[in-house]
């Protein structure tokens, strides 16, 4: 067994050591915000933090993350109550398809908590490396610049994790309504298990 | 008396400073060389300005004279060195912050004697040890490529340099001590193609100001010639007989190398070495097939026994072993083609060479080629590997892989490494 903290809370999780992170999150605690895109750690869609750094969870195995502080979109807020970086990407309807998203915000995240005067060239820096096929790329900067102002007023602090017991909570903000129909989509379809390449054991 | 003889010597001895001091003021002065006009570009002809345009991509000025997202050879780049930060200046024919009212005469006393029009000595950074070794044909070619460059007005920042490095004129002491003006002497007991490639390499191409190691002042070690040295943080490894690579290294494989920036046996450029083969890509390929030629020389045949020296029985690392299965092993031992998979790591310098610190930046960092650049991708795992994990999982890699005697002091790179990373 190993000791997960996610988003504020425990888990003991019974997964091989050497399982990714993401499945960790999607299989077995139901945190389904991060996304599997390419499973190789190159577009960004499963970004998740790990005390405070955008990690690629695809292609972190859980035995390097014992103690450590993982946070995932849905330690950002609720559906009552979003945080300010999630009022922000719904503000600007940042989102097209959606899938690129929860990656897109928590590296943003981790960009407001360390800089939350990020200047433009920053937040464009910060982004690069996580790709979106769709085309809000100019949405998603007006969130970020939008979070920035949100963050800097009342309300919770930039660093704030909202903890919350996703049974109790309800629902989990997801980012748009066409990546519920996304998440549903992944979970049926085949391709999904064939391409979690293992190492061969 | 005998306070006296003390006062008298002291004296003495003062008056042999000062005129010591006056003297090496008068050496190491320089006058000024008049401004010029800007030539026209009519005044060059196209094949001179294609001949600069080559030699300024075998010696990848672009690379240092281009701040991040600036404009191309506009300066501003801080090159840290020991000593502290030197920037890199404008080198466009801008009249007021670039070279555009350099004569010829102010540009090759530049690149030969490392003097500015001015009349100041340039700090080595600027490798004029190596460019003095430039034709005068060479040397002609390269000013028209760059005062037909578009002019950029652009400032550099100062550079940060603590006293008494910051007074350029005691340069002419470390050139005093190190530096050897003079044009290319060809070797006759090699053919034109190996003198082509010494000439290229040692001169514009300045492959030993990485790849030769410094001394305290910070020269090349002429007896250590490509012994290995350092670069911006990297390693740049051993390309004389002392390369570490597993598969040896032929002008073939160099020549592919550093046209493409990869090989199969060898694995992939990066860090500073990266950009070198990019701007390779568009030097004449006879001119990267002589450099390949002499290098491949340089390195001739690898020692005997360089395999023999692994531990046959690699120490039991359980830690460094789990954690390469779980986290390297899908893409580096996979049955993925590149570029889905990785290189295989036995072959990789990363495992084998003398030092851990590429391994180290390549593990934490990860691998992200330039904008609009083609080149191997990895993730990095720095948010992740605590130290500790790193060093257990660096060891087994080399244990390994590398099937090298350990590494000394793997904890130091560890942490500076770390530590380069927040800058």
């Amino acid at each position: 067994m190993i000791e997960l903290k996610v988003n504020g809370r425990s888990h003991s999780v019974s997964a091989d050591p050497d399982t990714p992170l993401l499945y960790v999150l999607r299989d077995d605690l139901q945190l389904n915000a991060a996304k599997f895109g390419c499973g190789l750690g190159q577009c960004g869609s499963c970004t998740v933090l790990v005390d405070g750094a955008p990690t690629l969870s695809c292609v972190t195995p859980i035995m390097l993350l014992e103690g450590r502080q993982i946070t995932t979109l849905e330690g950002l807020g609720t559906l009552e109550d979003p945080g300010p970086l999630q009022r922000a990407f719904i503000e600007e309807q940042a989102a097209q398809c959606g899938y690129c998203i929860p990656g897109m915000m928590m590296r943003a995240q981790a960009l407001l908590e360390r800089n939350p005067h990020a200047s433009d060239a920053e937040i464009r820096a910060q982004l690069e490396p996580n790709l979106c096929r769709c085309g809000t790329h100019m949405r998603i900067l007006q969130a970020v610049r939008r979070a920035a102002t949100l963050m800097a007023g009342p309300g919770p602090s930039p660093g704030t994790v909202v903890t919350h017991a996703p049974s109790a909570a309800g629902p989990q903000v997801d980012s748009s309504d066409a990546e519920a129909d996304a998440r549903e989509d992944a979970r049926s379809r085949p391709a999904h298990s064939e391409r979690r390449e293992r190492p061969e054991r | 008396m005998k306070t006296f003889v003390t006062r008298r010597v002291v004296i003495r001895l003062l008056w042999v400073l000062c005129f010591g001091a006056a003297g090496f003021v008068v050496y190491a002065w320089r006058s000024a060389i008049p401004p010029a006009d800007l030539p026209s570009a009519d005044s060059f002809d196209a094949e001179t300005i294609r001949r600069g345009a080559q030699l300024a991509a075998l010696g990848n000025c672009a690379t240092c004279h281009t701040a991040p997202a600036g404009e191309t050879f506009a300066g501003g780049r801080a090159v840290a060195t020991p000593f502290g930060t030197i920037y890199s200046t404008n080198i466009t024919p801008d009249l007021t912050t670039g070279i555009g009212r350099w004569s010829r005469a102010a540009f090759e006393r530049a690149m030969r004697e490392g003097v500015d029009r001015e009349g100041a000595h340039l700090y080595p950074a600027f490798p004029y040890d190596h460019y003095t070794l430039l034709t005068d044909a060479d040397s002609a070619a390269l000013y028209a490529f760059m005062m037909t460059r578009q002019p950029v007005e652009g400032r550099t920042p100062d550079n940060h340099l603590p006293f008494p490095l910051n007074m350029r004129f005691i340069l002419a002491g470390w050139k005093l001590l190190f530096f050897r003006e003079g044009r290319y002497q060809p070797d006759t007991t090699h053919d034109a193609q190996w003198n082509r490639g010494a000439y290229l390499a040692n001169g514009i191409g300045h492959c030993g100001a990485c790849h030769t190691p410094r001394n305290s002042l910070g020269a090349e070690i002429r007896t250590r010639h490509f012994a290995g040295g350092e670069a911006e943080g990297w390693r740049a490894y051993a390309i004389n007989s002392d390369s570490q690579s597993y598969e040896a290294w032929n002008a073939d494989a160099l020549h592919s190398f550093l046209r493409e920036g990869w090989h199969e046996q060898h694995g992939d450029a990066h860090g500073p070495m990266a950009p070198v083969t990019h701007n390779l890509a568009s030097a004449a390929d006879s001119d990267v097939q002589a450099m390949a030629a002499y290098v491949a020389s340089v390195m001739g045949k690898p020692a005997p026994g360089r395999h023999q020296d692994a531990a046959t029985d690699p120490p039991s690392n359980d830690a460094g072993a789990a954690i390469y299965a779980a986290t390297c092993a899908s893409c580096h031992d996979g049955t993925r083609p590149l570029p889905f998979g990785g290189v295989k790591l036995t072959l990789s310098t990363a495992a084998t060479g003398e030092t851990p610190t590429n391994l180290i930046k390549v593990i934490l960092d990860g691998l992200h080629p330039p904008e609009g650049t083609a080149g191997a991708i990895m993730p990095g795992f720095s948010s992740t590997l605590t130290d500790g994990q790193l060093e257990s999982l660096v060891s087994y890699i080399r244990a390994n892989f590398g099937a090298r005697p350990p590494w000394t002091g793997v904890d130091t790179s560890v942490r500076e490494a770390r530590s380069r990373l927040s800058d």
